[in-house]
């Protein structure tokens, strides 16, 4: 017995190293950036201090606060992340449930395309998607050169609602699994009951769907408020944290651009920026970590 | 001529239903997708200035492909960097998340903060935020390989002075370079392999273990073919990922191209060839992939 238990010790101590060097890794950058935005300025030509700020100062947060005009960017990008991830929901829902309970000639075909959606590259149609947004004329019913969308929630919200905005196809995938895993007899006695198929959609099938519809919601709220690809291409000009954050990365690349907040310095606001920006999905995750961490077993991806 | 049928046939209307419902991404998919698509071909074809009604198109056949290709100084060096970093993180994302999950698949103190850890770039994982840190002197300076938690100058002297070949410290080198790159993709993964370990039914371990099978051979002969079927998955979101990730240094380069550079025509060629790349590397999965995995049936 006596070498089998230190084996099992040994095997212990090891996981707990590597498991503790992984989450340190994971978590670095998050403490570097704390580090670095509770920093005075003064400390960032200390040579001693390397982690702990020898004076702690709000005053990056205070400038970032200001230089992003937070409390409006920050309900702007919240509005847009739900608005978006709402939206997301619903039509994947609706398009899941289609394609899991009917089928018509096509309909395979259908499926297929959107496999073939979650693999196309965003990049492959990112130039004809801008000029067709910039000038916008659906089977040419509008007068020429079209109307101009970008700049607006229009672009997103259009993709959004047809279950082709950002991983639209992966959320079609998995809401079609689990229909098709639920079982046709609750469906049957709604029938028999005399529902018809909308009301048996939205009164029995959608309240039993209620555990993927937050898998859904959640991860489509997170990956839309991270999201930078297409806000950038489609949102200019917009009132939205992660634009306002490349602004200021801008004016730190180039420190002669603004004169009020001087040269190195932009690091220390740019690190309280970014903070910032996560806090809110940090805390969403501190309090629901429980439905990402267990969405996987739930999709019927697995087994 | 203007009857109507009183009522559709059963089978019609579920047609009907099932169309109806589907349309949503039917129409999606032509507007947002198939249509552009269809245009990015043309556009890699020609010349695209912009005029005040809109734009212009000039065939002008694969000048935009030989610009990208033979003229743009940085696309080939990119490109290449591109395919050799897919090439190597893809597997060693694969090999790293199948470790972890079995890790956290085990009975230890502490493992739910540790699920929290591992899963946090998920979420976290802002494009902008990866972005500026890789701006970012200060963080640069202080990045994990400089930091002396692993210092990289030593060990690469090491590989060298054991006369290993060249290529081959290089590869350890810029695997060791990309830990925290390929720790940070590897979230969902993890969770993708770890739901596969928890639906593995104990009961095939306790009659392995019967019959005498040690846990290396149990390993082996239950769990790796029972999880070989999310391999493929793994790879394909792992590929799926990359294309909007914040180190894609290509997808900057097709967009600098894009805006302030040689044209829409050159940038989209360049992104048809990045497709081609895709391709060859899915049709590589599921060739490579098919034949090892195991089917439950």
């Amino acid at each position: 017995m006596r070498p089998e238990r230190m084996a099992a010790r040994l095997w212990g101590f090891t996981r707990f190293v590597l498991i503790t060097g992984i989450g340190f890794i994971i978590l670095y950058p998050l403490l570097r950036q704390l580090s670095a935005a509770l920093m005075h300025p003064e400390d960032m030509y200390d040579l001693t201090v390397n982690w702990i700020p020898r004076t702690f100062t709000t005053l990056n947060f205070r400038v970032a606060w200001e230089m992003l005009d937070y409390p409006k960017a920050v309900l702007t990008t919240l509005g847009f992340a739900l608005l978006l991830s709402t939206l997301e929901l619903a039509s994947t829902m609706i398009i899941g449930y289609g394609f899991a309970r009917w089928r018509y000639p096509g309909s395979d075909l259908v499926f297929a395309l959107v496999v073939l959606s979650i693999i196309i590259p965003p990049q492959m149609v990112m130039v004809p998607l801008f000029l067709n947004f910039r000038y916008f004329n659906p089977l040419g019913l509008l007068p020429e050169p079209g109307i101009n969308l970008l700049g607006s929630f229009w672009p997103m919200v259009l993709m959004a609602l047809t279950g082709t905005a950002k991983r639209g196809g992966l959320f079609i995938f998995i809401t079609r699994n689990f229909f098709r895993g639920m079982s046709t007899s609750l469906e049957e006695a709604a029938y028999v009951d005399g529902a018809g198929h909308l009301r048996t959609f939205f009164t029995i099938m959608l309240p039993n769907a209620i555990p993927i519809a937050m898998i859904v919601f959640l991860f489509s709220f997170v990956w839309n408020w991270n999201d930078l690809f297409y806000t950038d291409l489609f949102m200019q000009g917009k009132n939205l944290l992660q634009l306002a954050l490349m602004r200021i990365n801008a004016q730190y690349n180039y420190p002669w651009a603004n004169k009020a907040v001087e040269g190195t310095y932009i690091q220390l606001v740019n690190n309280a920026g970014m903070l910032l920006y996560v806090l809110p999905v940090l805390v969403l995750y501190a309090f629901l970590q429980r439905y990402f961490i267990e969405s996987i077993e739930k999709t019927g991806l697995v087994g | 001529m203007m009857r109507r049928p009183p009522r559709l046939s059963m089978r019609a209307q579920k047609s009907l239903l099932g169309l109806l419902f589907t349309l949503p991404f039917i129409l999606g998919f032509g507007a947002f997708l198939a249509y552009p698509f269809v245009q990015s071909i043309i556009f890699s074809l020609s010349k695209l200035t912009i005029v005040p009604t809109g734009y212009e198109l000039d065939f002008v056949g694969f000048e935009n492909y030989r610009h990208a290709l033979f003229v743009d100084p940085r696309f080939r060096q990119v490109f290449a960097e591109t395919a050799v970093t897919m090439l190597t993180q893809i597997p060693v994302i694969l090999i790293f998340s199948f470790f972890a999950a079995n890790l956290l698949n085990q009975k230890f103190p502490g493992r739910a903060l540790a699920r929290v850890i591992f899963f946090l770039p998920v979420v976290m994982g802002a494009e902008i935020t990866l972005k500026m840190q890789q701006a970012d002197y200060m963080q640069q300076a202080m990045s994990l390989s400089e930091s002396g938690l692993i210092p990289l100058s030593v060990l690469q002297s090491f590989l060298v002075n054991l006369k290993l070949p060249l290529g081959f410290v290089n590869f350890i080198f810029e695997a060791v370079n990309a830990v925290p790159v390929i720790i940070r993709s590897s979230g969902i993964q993890i969770l993708i392999f770890l739901a596969a370990l928890q639906s593995i039914p104990g009961s095939l371990y306790e009659a392995a273990h019967m019959e005498g099978a040690t846990s290396w051979e149990a390993f082996w002969k239950i769990t790796f073919p029972m999880i070989s079927p999310l391999l493929l998955v793994n790879v394909v979101y792992t590929i799926v990922d990359s294309f909007t990730a914040p180190d894609n240094v290509l997808l900057d380069l097709i967009k600098d191209t894009a805006w302030s550079g040689a044209g829409f025509g050159v940038s989209t060629a360049m992104s048809w060839i990045y497709f081609l790349l895709i391709i060859g590397l899915l049709v590589l999965t599921f060739v490579f992939v098919s034949r090892g995995v195991h089917y439950e049936t």
